[in-house]
């Protein structure tokens, strides 16, 4: 997994409650049998005026001028800012997989949904979630303020505003240290490898009917 | 110390092994897999060298893709689409993994096919790449929905790294009306707390309206937590749950159903056991519901009228209202009843069981389908499902008043298959999202219940069902 240390970028708003996995990204392009290449497609039906098909062809569709992807200030940006639960709906990892095609290191918002917070650790993208009001405070600055961009410290748990303000945030101790390091969750968890046996042959013995298929 | 809640017996089961923060090696004992989620995961694992950790844990069905018409027999003619459905056919026949294909009479919706072959059991931990996962909760089964990484992760390792939610109860009290189902009570329930209201928590439904459901009611329930926010909806063991799965292919049999049974006595939440949120909902005051936004949230009684985003003090939800509205072209103060509909869904893994169609078919007897109606499909959820019946009769019912009878998929729900809604088309639909484009790009989804549906689609818009003969129904 992609390791995340710290992050100084450009931040673009999406400026709407709840969105849903599906706007994120959208169901055709979830036939893909890959893991990359979703980035162009990442908020695919507000980018672009005109539905796209499955083959992900971009060529001769029409964008979406007011969506804030599509404008030139936001060009390049590294951090996404978003309003209360961002990510409910579908458990589809495309959407991680589309934030970090496209460039996204890390998704600021009040609050998320659990399985796309999941998610994003899976793919290297850091979840932060900040009080409503410090949100809504960056929503503002954000918008006042043409290439406004903050940085994100993993290690110290902060995110830090051009102004000098910085916020702290949470996050678990042990998905902290997997994404600073990059681990790759299989191989730490195939070292607890005894333990799950010793698990299954307990289990074998109370319950042997989980085991018959 | 305070009793446990269900929730605490079926996770403390299945600890391996625990961080120092809590993040836990959480053993998983049926892992179902389709063919949109898990492409990259067995992917991940060739690429590793690795190989599934216990196949026997995995049941396999292709039905995000398949076509629901009976050209299927020939194949799928989507090139994108039957890709993907090939690539779960060639992994689970590389390692060996029991897979129902796509013209297989056991194959359906992934959560209609689990219970129904009793590969979903009590006191199991189930997860499949799939949101809706949170439907076998309704046998008090934990079973929660996961991301394409967590599926690698679980076919390595039978494990998945996670942590314990909160315990939240929701009691459902008294008598459902009659015509009202555990479809309009869990969109009641999420139009009460919100798309959020149970986000970080596992919710255990009880009361005396959640023991009066039958077991496809108590699916349909648990399989619209995750709409609340909850990754897990929980339903007690009592005698339904048994009667259900008794003889069932893939549950137990002679003494171990005995011992099982037995096991199963005590997967319920203790009298004293705490809870960190609580919701308390009067079933007797539950009116059907309709949706009329872009979110499961946005609902409100079919006698209600669409909501006015002024009259909302919150800014930020005014403006999320004010979208809303504009994606689904309704006027603030439209009575819901003269909302007229193109097309019709009933289906997909929230509505498509027997009991569904059987309520749905009621409703359609000696009735014909609005002339103003487009399309309207039923989709029954699985092979088995579908062969019940016609049994029964149901297909000559709907198809002798307009339905069209398909074959098993998750077809209109998500329109990753031919069925869609157009640009503008508004949708009567029994699935569990209207968001944005869900069904079709530009369509607008309004959810109901099977009964509701196809009163709608007689109607050619929304009607109380309960004056359309429904208030009989259970």
């Amino acid at each position: 997994m992609k390791a995340f240390d710290q992050e100084h970028g450009i931040v673009v708003p999406i400026d709407q409650a709840n969105v849903d996995t599906d706007a994120i990204i959208a169901k055709q392009y979830l036939k893909s049998i890959k893991r990359s290449g979703f980035g162009p497609h990442l908020f695919d039906n507000w980018r672009y005026l005109d539905p796209g098909g499955p083959d992900g062809d971009n060529a001769g569709r029409r964008i979406n001028p007011d969506f804030v992807l599509n404008q030139p200030r936001y060009q390049g940006a590294s951090i996404l800012l978003a309003r209360e639960n961002f990510g409910c709906g579908s458990s589809r990892e495309h959407a991680v997989w589309a934030l970090d095609d496209y460039g996204i290191r890390a998704v600021i918002a009040p609050s998320f949904a659990d399985i796309f917070y999941n998610n994003c650790f899976k793919s290297g993208v850091l979840p932060i979630v900040l009080s409503e009001q410090t949100v809504a405070a960056l929503f503002v600055q954000v918008l006042a303020e043409e290439g406004y961009r903050l940085r994100v410290n993993l290690p110290q748990q902060t995110v830090t505003t051009p102004g000098g303000d910085a916020f702290a945030f949470e996050v678990g101790t042990f998905r902290k240290q997997c994404l600073l390091q990059g681990f790759d969750d299989i191989g730490l968890t195939l070292q607890h490898a005894e333990a799950i046996r010793d698990y299954e042959r307990r289990r074998r013995e109370q319950v042997p009917w989980l085991f018959e298929q | 110390m305070p009793g446990k809640t269900l929730y605490d017996k079926l996770w403390e089961q299945h600890v391996v092994h625990q961080e120092d923060d809590g993040t836990t090696l959480l053993y998983i004992d049926r892992h179902l897999v389709h063919e949109v989620t898990s492409p990259q995961a067995f992917e991940g694992l060739e690429l590793a060298q690795r190989r599934p950790w216990r196949t026997g844990s995995v049941l396999a069905v292709s039905d995000h893709n398949v076509p629901t018409t009976e050209e299927r027999r020939g194949g799928i003619k989507d090139a994108v689409s039957r890709l993907q459905v090939d690539t779960l056919d060639a992994n689970c026949d590389a390692h060996g993994i029991t897979q129902f294909k796509m013209n297989d009479p056991r194959q359906g919706i992934v959560h209609v096919i689990g219970p129904e072959q009793g590969a979903t059991l009590p006191g199991m931990t189930v997860v499949c790449g799939d949101s809706h996962t949170s439907t076998h909760g309704a046998f008090g089964a934990l079973a929660f929905g996961i991301g394409t990484s967590e599926v690698e992760h679980v076919l390595a390792t039978q494990c998945l790294l996670t942590k314990k939610s909160r315990n939240m109860r929701v009691a459902i009290e008294g008598e459902l009306p009659g015509g009202i189902t555990g479809k309009d009570l869990v969109l009641a329930v999420i139009g009460q707390i919100g798309t959020a209201g149970g986000t970080g928590h596992t919710i255990e439904f009880v009361g005396s309206a959640v023991s009066a459901l039958s077991m496809e009611a108590r699916m349909t329930v648990c399989n619209m937590a995750i709409e609340a926010g909850a990754r897990s909806g929980l339903v007690a063991v009592d005698d339904k749950t048994v009667a259900y799965l008794a003889g069932r292919p893939f549950a137990p049999r002679g003494d171990q159903w005995e011992r099982a049974c037995a096991a199963w006595q005590d997967l319920h939440s203790d009298v004293d056991a705490v809870f960190e949120k609580e919701v308390v909902i009067d079933a007797g005051a539950i009116e059907p519901q309709v949706t009329w936004g872009t979110s499961p949230e946005m609902v409100l009684p079919v006698s209600a009228s669409v909501p006015d985003p002024g009259a909302e003090s919150d800014a930020v939800k005014a403006d999320w209202m004010r979208k809303a509205l504009a994606y689904m072209d309704l006027p603030p103060g439209k009575p819901l009843q003269e909302i007229a509909i193109d097309k019709v869904f009933i289906g997909s893994c929230t509505n498509s069981r027997i009991e569904d169609l059987r309520a749905a078919a009621e409703i359609v007897r000696g009735r014909r389908v609005s002339s103003q109606v487009k399309l309207a499909l039923v989709v029954p959820g699985s092979g088995l499902v579908k062969q019940q019946a016609e049994a029964e009769g149901l297909d000559q019912l709907f198809r002798e008043a307009g339905f069209e009878w398909r074959e098993p998929g998750c077809s209109m729900c998500l329109a990753m298959n031919a069925d869609r809604l157009e640009p503008g088309e508004r949708c009567a639909s029994t699935s569990n999202r209207n968001f944005e484009g869900r069904q079709g790009h530009g369509g607008r989804t309004h959810l109901v219940s099977p009964a509701m549906a196809a009163a709608a689609a007689i109607a050619g818009h929304f009607v109380d069902v309960r004056e359309f003969g429904g208030e009989r129904l259970q």
